[in-house]
């Protein structure tokens, strides 16, 4: 109905070198591990007011880690 | 064959096959101590990225712009390896440069990197800077309360802006502070821009020397610290852990020091937005931000290209080295309105300050922690700070590779 949902939030946790710009950024969204400080993605489904800090994460992280992309469909 | 330059829509094409720029431009003009060196902001409206002659007669490029600066960074086809590197300054040997000593990541590429960055990336987390706040804050006011023992006329950088990151980042290795005769006058060389090479190799030789000993008693009794961890659960052998340990604690001794003091100059030479940092405790963390992209201290980076690289409709060649000017790509007015307005409430995320990529500063959140408290409290603790001198006379940091000021004397009326 209406706009189509939000793209889910991805991680990519071979490219993450634990700058935490992610943690700091969208903190409901967003965790880092003690051992290696690599991501942790709490949500991929952030709630909508939590939506524009995970994309602002998104666009800071050094390491072009995050992506909120819509599924790729094939019609 | 003809280059298909993408048009960029805001800024005018490229200027074709130019003279390449002579020099990296280096000197800021008088009475301008906030502002990058005079001669990048002309470039940069000219071409973002540009070619440029180096000292040994390389013929690299100039990065100016924010998103060109940003791309370098982000991209893995451009490597930070020194011995691929020419140096943009005069006075370093000509060719390419020495590689990177053991345990300095910052000339490293993956993976030789990666191993590094994840076995240290754990230890400065926003949720373990967070928790250091406490021990911050204590060493925080310790300062403010010798600063005031001091009395008027002190040098905040000696009182104040040197001692908290170095107790700080001390403390998190464990390095005894009181040793820091023996460190800290070898870390200032290592970190001078104007020193012989000879110098800089005794200072290295005389930092080693010191972590080595800490190594080796940290291997026969492990204390509760970064160094003590890595001692005792890591792979790393002793001359890793050296080379890490004198890495870490020259970052740490000489980055966010020169963000306090050269923040405080700034905010001093600002008296509105120093009023507005002072009655507004919750504009702290953005203030910083403003702080770290308007005086970006840690102002250069070099990268050099292992392939052909195509950036704003220029080909950069695999061997060629760009320059990346960190404080012009964080006033590039593309990226920031009024960029060289210093405005502690606007947005400044996605300033350059602490890089981009896999080097991206290690310690960012340990500096944002002591920054967002130090530099608060500083003012509210001496709400008419000023300077003791003209703010012409304060000597900057011009001859260093983080920039700054080497003194800044302060004063207040003493109740």
């Amino acid at each position: 109905m209406g706009a189509p949902a939000p793209a889910p939030v991805r991680v990519d946790r071979d490219r993450c070198v634990g700058s935490g710009m992610c943690a700091l950024t969208a903190p409901a969204v967003f965790d880092q591990d003690d051992e290696e400080g690599r991501v942790l993605l709490l949500t991929p489904h952030p709630a909508p007011d939590r939506y524009p800090a995970a994309r602002l994460a998104a666009g800071l992280c050094p390491a072009s880690a995050i992506t909120l992309r819509p599924r790729q469909t094939t019609d | 064959m003809q280059n298909e330059a993408t048009p960029h829509r805001t800024r005018p094409a490229a200027t074709p096959a130019t003279e390449p720029v002579a020099e990296l431009p280096t000197r800021r003009a008088p009475g301008c101590p906030f502002d990058p060196p005079a001669g990048l902001a002309p470039l940069r409206e000219r071409s973002p990225l540009t070619r440029m002659t180096y000292p040994d007669g390389h013929v690299g490029w100039l990065a100016t712009g924010h998103a060109a600066v940003r791309a370098v960074l982000g991209d893995p086809r451009f490597s930070s390896r020194y011995e691929l590197m020419h140096h943009p300054l005069p006075g370093a040997p000509e060719g390419p440069l020495d590689p990177a000593p053991v345990g300095d990541m910052t000339g490293m590429d993956a993976p030789e990197h990666t191993r590094y960055r994840r076995l240290l990336a754990g230890r400065f987390t926003v949720r373990r800077m967070r928790q250091l706040g406490a021990r911050v804050r204590e060493i925080v006011a310790e300062h403010l309360d010798a600063l005031e023992r001091r009395g008027p006329g002190t040098d905040l950088v000696d009182a104040y802006a040197k001692p908290i990151p170095a107790l700080v980042i001390c403390e998190l290795l464990g390095v005894p502070y009181a040793d820091r005769e023996r460190f800290q006058g070898h870390a200032h060389t290592l970190m001078s821009a104007e020193e012989t090479p000879e110098n800089r190799y005794a200072a290295m030789v005389g930092l080693e020397r010191y972590m080595g000993e800490l190594v080796t008693a940290q291997r026969a009794e492990p204390t509760d610290d970064l160094l003590g961890d890595l001692a005792r659960d890591s792979d790393l052998s002793d001359e890793e852990l050296v080379g890490i340990g004198a890495f870490l604690l020259a970052a740490g001794l000489d980055t966010t020091a020169n963000m306090i003091a050269h923040g405080t100059f700034a905010l001093l030479s600002h008296p509105a937005q120093a009023d507005a940092l002072r009655t507004d405790p919750d504009l702290a963390p953005q203030a910083v931000e403003e702080l770290l992209r308007h005086l970006s201290v840690a102002a250069t980076g070099v990268r050099s290209a292992r392939e052909d690289v195509e950036l704003e409709g220029h080909l950069i060649r695999a061997g060629e080295t760009v320059t990346l000017t960190l404080d012009a790509a964080n006033r590039d007015p593309l990226r920031f309105p009024d960029p060289d307005v210093l405005d502690l409430r606007r947005k400044a995320t996605g300033h350059l300050a602490f890089g981009h990529g896999i080097h991206q500063c290690l310690g960012q959140q340990l500096a944002r922690v002591e920054l967002t408290i130090a530099l608060p409290a500083l003012f509210t603790r001496f709400p008419d700070l000023r300077l003791a001198v003209p703010a012409d006379e304060i000597p900057l940091r011009t001859d260093m590779n983080i920039y700054g000021v080497h003194r800044l004397p302060v004063t207040w009326n003493e109740a």
